[in-house]
């Protein structure tokens, strides 16, 4: 993992979006996608099933141009939230320079955002991560579904965000909280920069 | 052109979008050439390059008139370019441009295209970036997108740092209109700026001409505009009419994207580390020169910055100036040797000092020996014939039969012309290839004292060390001289270890000098040392024979054996003899015979001044013996068995 190639003056930053099946993290995408201004687009990736479920990855380059001399592009990743995906999700998650965690904030979800979670602290173990250690951002997307579906986020935090992760309530749908989230994470990603943990 | 006076730092507003490209230009504006060279200013029209370009340009006189600042936009540098070609003035608008300490360049897009604008453009910048002088150039694009553009030129203008200004967000919008109020003195309902500054303008000329209208419409119609109004006075401006239509949809949608890139270009502005980025600079500047940086590039690999990585930064641009210093003084010698792969590598330079010295030494080849002295007229007699036999065997085996050879014996028995003839031999044997160094124990020492006045010792040092024979004549005379015995030691080991042959003269054996150091003494008795003796008979008359042979005067069998009888230590003292016989035979106007030798040599003497002994004796004895019988006559095959026991 090479975050900056001061050689090559190159930033790039692989960002995974993790999270249960149906949390919203492809729509995630779609939104920033949507927002890129059209001259900066590049392609983006999805391998979806028929019914529109994320088969293996969605991929999204993000060409930031020149900053402070260094040519910054950042991708963004989602994993299959299916359970049953498991080495699809190792080999994205490998490499990854941070982790958006897409919560589903409705309340019956639950047990599926917990199970999810702990599968991303699995992995990561395997390949070696503390945890700890990766810069972490928590969504509880969907919090524009009525109130006695969803659980709000001081609740999800109970339950979910033990670490104090930053975490922000969003609407991947229609926009609110998907940009905080990708600034956030790539704040983190960015600050490792100057203080590197391994 | 002047730049425009109020073109300044305190009347640019800064806000997220031109933070990062104002701190740049403010930092070059402090300290022009040292950081950001060049500094590349890209935006889309409108946003405030030229006010940038032209705050450093005022910034930089303000705070040092020494130096000499040109703005220029591409067109007119273009134009001038264009009229000095014409008008035959070329060399002069170069030589204006290189006296320039600061140079502003605006419009850097038009660079489409113009071949030798390009190359004149890249010749300049190359110029000012090798003196550290600033260079800031503005564009409506990015380096990389300007289209048909030399790629060498490309790199070199993405060599400093490429800074972007986005447009203005909300806040920094309000805060420009503000400050234009303020400048002409005008003063707006409070609301009705903040409902101006929520339109979207793509550039801040279109924003001042929006607030100029209302401006415009206030004082003209004399009533104060409310903020309600402001979307009917701007009416049929587009901006204007997209922001109504949003507002009656009632919803805004922010440019997401755009504020998202400008937290992450702060971010990583504030992340990324300063020193590596430096370092990369340094990288690219260097490997554009055409320099190898590998010992740069492992100081990326750092994960903490070095202490000293700045003085290594500085290092190697020492060393680079060293290579290029290195590299004119080769070419000057040889041209050949300008470009070599060891002047771009500052990890090699050692190896590019040792291709100088080479290319040195071959230039200036230390003495050979004298055409004068050749092996056939070395006359042979037992006297010599140890050491011509060892100098024979040399010239068939240089290097490895007798290596050191020491001939010693008293002056002017033939040491110096045997050691030329070995020298001659040499070169003749290998058809020219050889490089033998000849020459006297002074000259050696001369030669290092001029050198050590100049500075030049390991030239010096390196023209014997490439040498393939070293024969040094008067060696005894070194003795004592504590310097060149010591560079003679490093000579010596250095040619030696190598196999080359060395061969030394003196007028007394190693172990009789005084003065010399041992390590040399041991070094020189470590080969073989031969003595060559004063002529004997044999080589007396062959010698007359061979002196008088040359004269007009054909000797008599009698005058020559009554010559060769005659004592005599040394050649020289042969010749002279020979010359004084030959002027007495002409002052008396007679052919040369015995008589006129003896009246000449012996003339009549008291009996009691005679000497008793015979003459042959006395002389000996004055030199070696003082008993006849101990004198061996008769050497016939010394030679032989002293080399066959030395062996």
């Amino acid at each position: 993992m090479s975050l900056v190639n001061y050689a090559t003056r190159e930033i790039t930053c692989k960002i995974v979006y993790y999270g249960p099946g149906r949390s919203g993290k492809t729509t995630n995408l779609h939104y920033i996608y949507g927002q890129v201004p059209e001259d900066r687009k590049g392609k983006m990736v999805s391998l979806a099933t028929q019914t529109d479920r994320t088969l293996f990855f969605d991929f999204l380059p993000l060409d930031l141009g020149t900053i402070s001399g260094f040519t910054t592009k950042f991708q963004l990743y989602t994993v299959p939230g299916q359970v049953y995906y498991q080495t699809t999700r190792k080999l994205v998650l490998q490499g990854a320079d941070g982790v958006v965690f897409v919560a589903d904030s409705q309340a019956r979800q639950l047990e599926e955002n917990i199970e999810s979670l702990q599968d991303l602290h699995a992995n990561l173990a395997e390949q070696g991560i503390d945890a700890r250690a990766v810069p972490l951002v928590i969504q509880y997307n969907k919090q524009d579904l009525p109130r006695d579906l969803i659980l709000t986020p001081a609740e999800l935090n109970d339950a979910l965000n033990f670490r104090g992760a930053p975490e922000f309530g969003a609407d991947a749908l229609h926009g609110p909280g998907v940009f905080e989230t990708l600034r956030s994470i790539s704040e983190l990603v960015l600050k490792r920069l100057s203080q590197p943990t391994r | 052109m002047q730049v425009d006076p109020r073109h300044r730092f305190d009347n640019f507003v800064v806000g997220s979008a031109n933070r990062l490209a104002v701190a740049a230009a403010r930092a070059v504006a402090e300290s022009p050439g040292a950081v950001y060279n060049p500094l590349f200013i890209y935006s889309s029209s409108g946003l405030g390059k030229t006010h940038l370009m032209g705050a450093i340009g005022n910034h930089v006189s303000s705070h040092a008139a020494n130096l000499d600042i040109e703005y220029v936009s591409l067109d007119d540098f273009v134009e001038q370019l264009h009229a000095a070609i014409a008008s035959g003035e070329g060399e002069r608008f170069k030589q204006r441009y290189q006296r320039v300490d600061v140079l502003l360049i605006d419009d850097m897009q038009f660079l489409t295209g113009r071949r030798e604008t390009q190359t004149e453009l890249l010749r300049l910048l190359n110029a000012m970036q090798g003196s550290g002088r600033q260079i800031v150039m503005s564009s409506d694009r990015p380096p990389a997108e300007i289209a048909d553009v030399d790629e060498r030129l490309i790199t070199r203008l993405s060599g400093g740092l490429i800074v972007d200004i986005g447009t203005p967000d909300f806040e920094t919008r309000i805060a420009i209109m503000r400050a234009k109020c303020e400048e002409r003195g005008v003063k707006f309902w409070p609301g009705v700026i903040e409902e101006l500054g929520r339109l979207e303008f793509r550039n801040v000329r279109e924003l001042q001409g929006a607030l100029n209208r209302l401006i415009a419409f206030q004082t003209l119609g004399g009533e104060q505009i409310k903020p309600e109004d402001v979307l009917t006075v701007l009416g049929d401006l587009p901006e204007a009419k997209s922001a109504a239509r949003e507002q009656t949809a009632g919803q805004t949608r922010p440019n997401e994207f755009q504020s998202f890139l400008t937290d992450i270009a702060s971010a990583v502005a504030q992340h990324v580390e300063s020193w590596k980025a430096r370092v990369a600079e340094a990288i690219a500047y260097w490997t554009g020169e055409g320099y190898r940086t590998a010992q740069l590039e492992r100081l990326l690999q750092e994960t903490a910055p070095p202490t000293n990585w700045e003085s290594l930064l500085r290092g190697f641009g020492a060393t680079v100036e060293r290579l290029k210093a290195l590299e004119q003084q080769a070419t000057e010698v040889d041209a050949a040797l300008g470009g070599d792969d060891v002047f771009r590598d500052p990890e090699r330079l050692r190896e590019a000092e040792i291709l100088l010295d080479k290319a040195l030494a071959g230039a200036t080849p230390p003495p050979g020996p004298s055409a004068a002295f050749t092996r056939q007229g070395f006359e042979v007699s037992s006297s010599n014939q140890l050491a011509v036999r060892a100098a024979d065997d040399i010239v068939a085996d240089p290097g490895k039969r007798y290596s050191p050879l020491f001939i010693h014996g008293p002056s002017g028995v033939g040491k110096t012309h045997l050691l030329n003839a070995i020298g001659n031999e040499l070169v003749e044997g290998s058809g020219g290839a050889t490089a033998v160094a000849c020459v006297s124990a002074q000259s050696f020492m001369d030669e290092l004292i001029e050198a050590l006045q100049e500075g030049t010792v390991e030239r010096w040092r390196a023209r014997y060390r490439a040498a393939d024979a070293l024969l040094i004549d008067d060696v005894q005379f070194v003795a004592g001289k504590e310097r060149t015995q010591e560079e003679l030691f490093h000579v010596f080991n250095a040619l030696h270890s190598e196999g080359k042959q060395l061969v030394f003269c003196s007028d007394r054996p190693p172990r009789e000098l005084d003065g010399l150091e041992d390590r040399l003494r041991s070094r020189f008795e470590g080969g073989l040392v031969v003595e060559m003796q004063s002529p004997d008979r044999a080589l007396r008359e062959k010698l007359y024979a061979r002196y008088l042979a040359a004269t007009e005067h054909e000797p008599g069998p009698e005058l020559l054996s009554y010559l060769a009888e005659r004592p005599a230590a040394s050649v020289r003292e042969i010749i002279g003899t020979v010359n004084r016989l030959v002027a007495a035979a002409d002052v008396v106007g007679a052919p040369l015979t015995l008589a006129v030798a003896r009246a000449e040599l012996d003339p009549e003497m008291p009996a009691a001044a005679r000497p008793s002994t015979p003459v042959v004796v006395r002389a000996a004895a004055d030199t070696f013996f003082l008993d006849d019988e101990k004198v061996v006559w008769d050497w016939s095959d010394a030679a032989t068995r002293m080399i066959e026991e030395l062996k």
